[in-house]
């Protein structure tokens, strides 16, 4: 199979977008389509951008991506204290730091804690990953207001909310249906502004130019990892994408003109129900915030701190 | 040729197409991408005896 551009050799056949590509020319048409989507949805409004991840293929190459486009971005790491791999995909990050030249800022539940996820769950009495979110999501928000960026990326792709929206629709989850979108706005300066810039880029796209441009990611899942139904939405999806190239981004293009015609319609809500929290100060649904109950209950004397792991003095 | 996917080894001896393998395998082509040699390749490439090929599963949970 040729280029289509070029006429080289391809190593990829987009059939969603009728074409085939040679590597070089991939890899320009994957960066122009997140320049794109950036630019489009105003996703970063000028402002300084942090990246959260985690070492898998999605984070790495937006984190990447970025720096290439010439946006210095940063980093932020949870360290789950997952075994092998925690250590692997802590690896995988630093080694990405060195390669981009930048900062990652490294939250360890273990160091800060005094335990791993899984005996967070343990004593929040939740399933890990309900922990897990709660603690990524609290850093994320924590460490992009307290050290002066703007945004919070993350890696989201197509499949992930292809497969979250199919999963909201065949249960008519209607508190979660709307809810989904590209950015979620800052909240008077106790919660920060976030952004997806790999919405429109499916799995398939997002691991095949981490392969051409030599990312190194941990391939293995998170052992904790439960959510059967998602994989076999994306299984489906896949099916569906296979017989019918384009499905999976006319559903979640569609999605995002409704939610549009929408929101032109309804005020949004103020974020009423969410209070602040009397010990940090970032956002609580009750006195304390999750992350502050955690601490009390986990008998931690220590306090809420990252690690900045440098490469130039590493 | 060496075949490897899902953390299983396989061995194959005769040439194959991409799409002929996945197929016999019931792999979606959406799922998995191909690396041959350290390269990624197409669906309709073949392959030969004394290839080392990486079936790479690129959907990822959580
Ligand atoms: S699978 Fe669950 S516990 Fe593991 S990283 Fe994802 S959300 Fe966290
Ligand atoms: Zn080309
Ligand atoms: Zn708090």
């Amino acid at each position: 199979m040729k280029c289509k551009v070029c006429g080289r050799e391809a190593v990829i056949k987009l059939k969603a977008y009728n074409t085939s590509l040679c590597a070089d020319d991939f890899i320009s048409f994957f960066e122009k389509r997140v320049e794109e989507t950036i630019r489009k949805y105003s996703l970063l409004k000028n402002g300084r951008p942090i990246v959260a991840v985690s070492g898998g293929k999605d984070s790495l190459t937006l984190w990447y991506i970025l720096n290439k486009l010439g946006v210095a971005a940063d980093g932020i790491y949870v360290n789950l204290g997952i075994g092998e791999y925690s250590l692997n995909s802590l690896e995988k990050v630093k080694k990405m730091a060195q390669r981009l030249n930048r900062k990652v800022y490294i939250f360890d539940v273990c160091e800060i804690v005094g335990k791993n996820i899984e005996g967070i769950a343990r004593i929040m009495k939740r399933v890990p990953c309900s922990a897990c979110g709660m603690v990524k999501r609290y850093v994320m928000n924590r460490v992009c207001l307290d050290m002066g960026y703007d945004v919070v990326l993350t890696g989201h792709n197509l499949d992930d909310e292809a497969s979250a929206l199919f999963g909201n629709l065949l249960y008519w989850r209607e508190g979660y249906l709307w809810k989904k979108d590209l950015t979620l706005e800052e909240k008077d300066g106790r919660l920060s502004r976030k952004a997806k810039p790999l919405f429109l880029c499916s799995e398939r796209e997002t691991a095949a130019y981490a392969i051409v441009s030599r990312i190194d990611y941990i391939y293995e899942e998170c052992p904790l990892s439960f959510d059967a139904k998602s994989l076999v939405y994306k299984e489906v999806l896949n099916r569906i994408e296979e017989i019918s190239p384009g499905t999976k981004i006319a559903f979640v293009k569609g999605y995002l003109k409704m939610l549009k015609k929408r929101k032109a319609f309804e005020e949004e809500g103020d974020g009423k129900g969410m209070g602040v929290c009397e010990v940090c100060g970032y956002p609580a649904r009750g006195l304390r915030c999750a992350m502050c109950r955690l601490m009390e209950k986990s008998d931690t004397s220590k306090q809420i701190a990252f690690i900045e792991y440098n490469p130039e003095e590493a | 040729m060496k075949i490897e996917y899902d953390g299983k080894v396989m061995e194959l001896d005769r040439p194959i197409l991409v799409y002929k393998l996945l197929e016999k395998l019931s792999l979606n082509r959406e799922t998995y991408l191909v690396v041959v040699n350290d390269r990624l390749v197409t669906e309709d490439h073949r392959l030969l005896p004394g290839d080392h090929v990486r079936l790479i599963r690129v959907v990822s949970g959580g």
